[in-house]
């Protein structure tokens, strides 16, 4: 077999073993699967080119460790006492120390292009098609539909007993959930009331924090419908593991019908605007 | 002035010491003590963590699911805090700092004694502090449960009792003890250089320290004064990092992380400065690319000051200062790669002996770098989004810092040990302490990689199910390493039981640093007469 050969076997193996570790989600269910080695499956266009831009890391992560230990153990075996019993005295290599600063600093180019561009990808907010916004408290998350008369609802874990006969994974159910429609670009706007707390769903590639009197931004544009699951990423206190996020993306009708229901279900809040900014405030002791 | 030789016996020697052996000493136990605290909360938590549930610290708060989730917060803290500040850099500054930058310069003690005393001695008052800060109320139950980060608001209106005040009184005694270590280095190496020692021919070890105690200078005043404003908001009505008063939860973070970021290079410098001699000895061949490797540090150093808000990618900051970070951090890597390949030169042609020290060397070089290439990853803003906050990262900074530094802690001790007690270590103990930490921290933190990469948030007590596996084995790893910190313990009371004795050069003519021309141990008082560098 060629190097090259060699090279694109072994490239496949770690590629299938270790980034598309994840199964595949026949139940819609998207959450993380006993025997995962890498990321989620991606549901979003961001998170597909997250874990694609990864993989071409996590080559280079191998290439590096195993160029290193490949040198150390020839260095074993080459230059051990017994092998080489009279040390040499070498102690510059002009030509060999530039190779060794603009190797890695090539390397560093070549990553820095497509990180740039999918930075910019995940910063700058496409035309929006509605807004949610997400307010972390401790312990547990508020929504608000601003598009839809602002009705809110508070999202909390459900208790192991419930998520089983709910169908939810254990500390990932919460008991209302936010719905948004398939393949429209929605904007997270987030911010906390007390402490920092994070707004995640892993298969998004969507990480925002929820910071007390600042107002976050973010986007997300999902490609399948199904059930998505989070969990807060910021330490915000005693059950900072306990207050999951949820996300039901569902086809354009379901959604219609499931606004209709929830203007219903959650037409409670103030309309005061005044009072409603008080919210945002960390509540005084 | 006859009382500047004096002798002092009795608890006079260790309490009243001005004798930078003395004081290394005492920053050695001290350090090891913290260590097994430090690890031990390592052990509560990933005892935890075996299983998914809350089952494990109940048997610590009498059944009280809320308070043992609250208590796992204090352990994160405790964990963080206590390797930090009162093991890495205790054993790496304070203890093979204090010992041997004095003697490999050719210098009779540190040039200011007493202050070296007082930096010593507030250690023991600090982590008195943050152990008593675990017995009084934080929020709710007892302990700061804020990380050793210690984000406001979290650490303000979010723990309202005094916890956090004693926790943010034992980091400004533990700030202030490494600001004065810090000055008696400086003042130190710059001023008390045998003749003919010059920079240049200066050993790599005082090297890294001399960078270490130049950012420690720079970074902790800042960090002071951050966690005083922590004080001030919670005690005296200001409002820093409180939006309602006009302040501002992120100007906390930049604060936090501007010492945060250079405290990380801080715990590892020194450490490269020791694998480089330690490689060197046991190659039988002097340091390659001498000149890049000081200047490596350097680099690393004044890098390590403009990249700090990479661990706040995502707090809402702006797109271009994301780039900006990112672009910087990822320059980091060339001088690191450059030590890197620099070691494995030095090895090149090399005559190598498979001692103790220079397994954990090796050790070190090859984790360290599997921690690099990680951190290379990281330095992405664009795909930091999918691992802040997860396990990825706590694998991250364990391979450069759980193995990284702690690694090369352990080299030193192996490589020194003779030299500061006179006695041997335990050829077999060692090897078997090498193996079984070898084994056991890439057995705990190689598949935490895999739980960061399927989502696993950091600082969770308990996990969804689907994390199970790669828990449990990450606490079999923790096992194995436990076992080999007893054997590095038992090894420990052997050698300094030891009968046998080192002469004063137990590495041979590669061993070339000044430590080695002294017996072992060395004089209470050595270089009464200069020595002369050629």
């Amino acid at each position: 077999m060629s190097l090259n050969k060699i090279f694109s076997v072994v490239t496949a193996f770690l590629v299938t073993f270790l980034v598309n570790g994840a199964t595949a989600f026949a139940d819609g269910i998207y959450k993380a699967k006993p025997d995962q080695l890498g990321f989620m499956e991606p549901a979003t266009q961001v998170m597909r080119d997250i874990v694609s831009f990864h993989d071409g890391l996590l080559i280079m992560c191998f290439a590096v460790s195993l160029f290193v230990m490949g040198l150390m153990l020839y260095i074993f075996i080459k230059f051990n006492a017994k092998a080489n019993p009279t040390p040499s005295k070498t102690t510059h290599h002009t030509g060999l120390e530039i190779a060794w600063t603009t190797v890695p600093i090539i390397i560093l180019l070549v990553i820095a292009i497509p990180s740039f561009k999918l930075l910019y990808l995940e910063d700058v907010i496409p035309e929006a098609d509605l807004t949610v916004k997400a307010i972390g408290n401790q312990w547990y998350w508020t929504y608000e539909y601003p598009d839809h008369d602002d009705f809110s609802f508070d999202a909390t874990m459900l208790t192991d007993d419930e998520a089983k006969a709910a169908g939810h994974p254990r500390l990932l159910g919460t008991d209302t959930y936010v719905v948004v429609p398939v393949n429209k670009t929605v904007r997270l706007i987030v911010t906390a009331s007390d402490v920092i707390h994070a707004w995640t769903i892993p298969a998004f590639g969507v990480k925002i924090d929820a910071v007390p009197g600042k107002l976050n931004e973010t986007w997300f544009n999902v490609e399948r419908e199904g059930m998505y699951y989070g969990q807060c990423s910021e330490l915000c206190g005693k059950d900072h593991g306990f207050m999951p996020i949820m996300v039901k993306v569902v086809s354009q009708e379901e959604y219609d019908a499931w606004i209709e229901m929830a203007r219903e279900e959650y037409a409670t809040i103030e309309k005061d605007n005044l009072v409603r900014v008080a919210n945002l405030l960390p509540a005084q002791k | 002035m006859s009382d500047s030789h004096a002798n002092p016996t009795g608890w006079r020697r260790w309490v009243l010491s001005t004798n930078h052996k003395d004081i290394g000493t005492m920053y050695l136990i001290f350090a090891i003590f913290a260590g097994i605290v430090g690890g031990a909360f390592s052990g509560l938590m990933r005892g935890e963590l075996m299983e998914p549930g809350i089952a494990y610290l109940t048997m610590f708060t009498s059944g009280d699911v809320d308070a043992a989730k609250h208590l796992f917060n204090v352990l994160t803290t405790g964990h963080g805090l206590i390797m930090v500040f009162f093991m890495v850099m205790p054993a790496l500054i304070g203890g093979f700092g204090n010992w041997f930058v004095p003697i490999m310069i050719g210098a009779p003690d540190m040039a200011f004694p007493r202050m070296n005393n007082i930096s010593f001695w507030l250690l023991p008052a600090a982590i008195l502090l943050l152990i008593i800060s675990t017995m009084v109320e934080g929020s709710t139950y007892p302990g700061v449960g804020t990380g050793w980060t210690a984000y406001a608001p979290l650490s303000t209106s979010g723990h309202t009792g005094p916890a956090m005040d004693l926790a943010i009184f034992s980091l400004h005694l533990a700030g202030a003890s490494s600001i004065m270590g810090a000055i008696n280095f400086i003042c130190t190496i710059f001023n008390m250089r045998a003749p003919g020692m010059t920079l240049h021919k200066m050993p790599l070890f005082v090297w890294s320290i001399l960078v270490t105690v130049f950012l420690l200078l720079l970074s902790l005043p800042v960090f002071a004064g951050a966690i005083t404003m922590l004080l001030t908001d919670r005690n005296f009505g200001t409002s820093f990092f409180d939006a309602s008063g006009g302040g501002d939860p992120l100007l906390y973070q930049h604060l936090f992380w501007f010492f945060g970021h250079p405290e990380v290079y801080v715990l590892i410098l020194p450490g490269f400065g020791l694998v480089s001699h330690i490689i060197s000895t046991f190659s039988g061949k002097p340091i390659f690319g001498y000149l890049g490797m000081a200047y490596a540090m350097v680099a690393i150093g004044v890098v390590g000051f403009v990249v700090w808000a990479h661990h706040m990618y995502t707090v809402g900051m702006d797109v271009d200062t994301k780039a900006y970070f990112t672009a910087a951090t990822m320059v980091i890597a060339v001088p690191t790669g450059i030590k890197i390949f620099s070691w494995l030169a030095t090895m090149w042609g090399g005559s190598i002996r498979f001692e103790t020290p220079m397994l954990f060397a090796l050790g070190m070089i090859f984790l360290f770098t599997m921690g690099g290439v990680t951190g290379v990853v990281l330095a992405n803003g664009s795909v930091d989004v999918a691992m802040h906050d997860t396990y990825y990262v706590v694998s991250h900074f364990h391979y450069t810092m759980s193995m990284g530094a702690l690694f090369s802690i352990f080299a030193g001790w192996y490589y020194w040990i003779g030299k500061m007690s006179g006695k041997p270590y335990r050829q077999f103990i060692s090897k078997l302490h090498f193996w079984l930490t070898f084994i056991g921290v890439n057995v705990i933190f190689f598949p935490q990689h895999f739980l960061g990469l399927a989502g696993m948030p950091r600082r969770i007590p308990d996990y969804p199910d689907a994390y199970h596996l790669w828990n449990y084995v990450s606490t079999v790893g923790y096992m194995i390493t436990g076992v080999g910190t007893l054997v590095f313990i038992l090894g420990v009371f052997l050698t300094l039981r030891s009968k046998e004795r080192v002469g004063d050069n137990q590495w041979g003519d590669s061993a070339t640093t000044l430590e080695w021309t002294l017996s072992s141990p060395p004089p209470f008082h050595q270089f009464n007469e200069l020595p002369r560098i050629k």
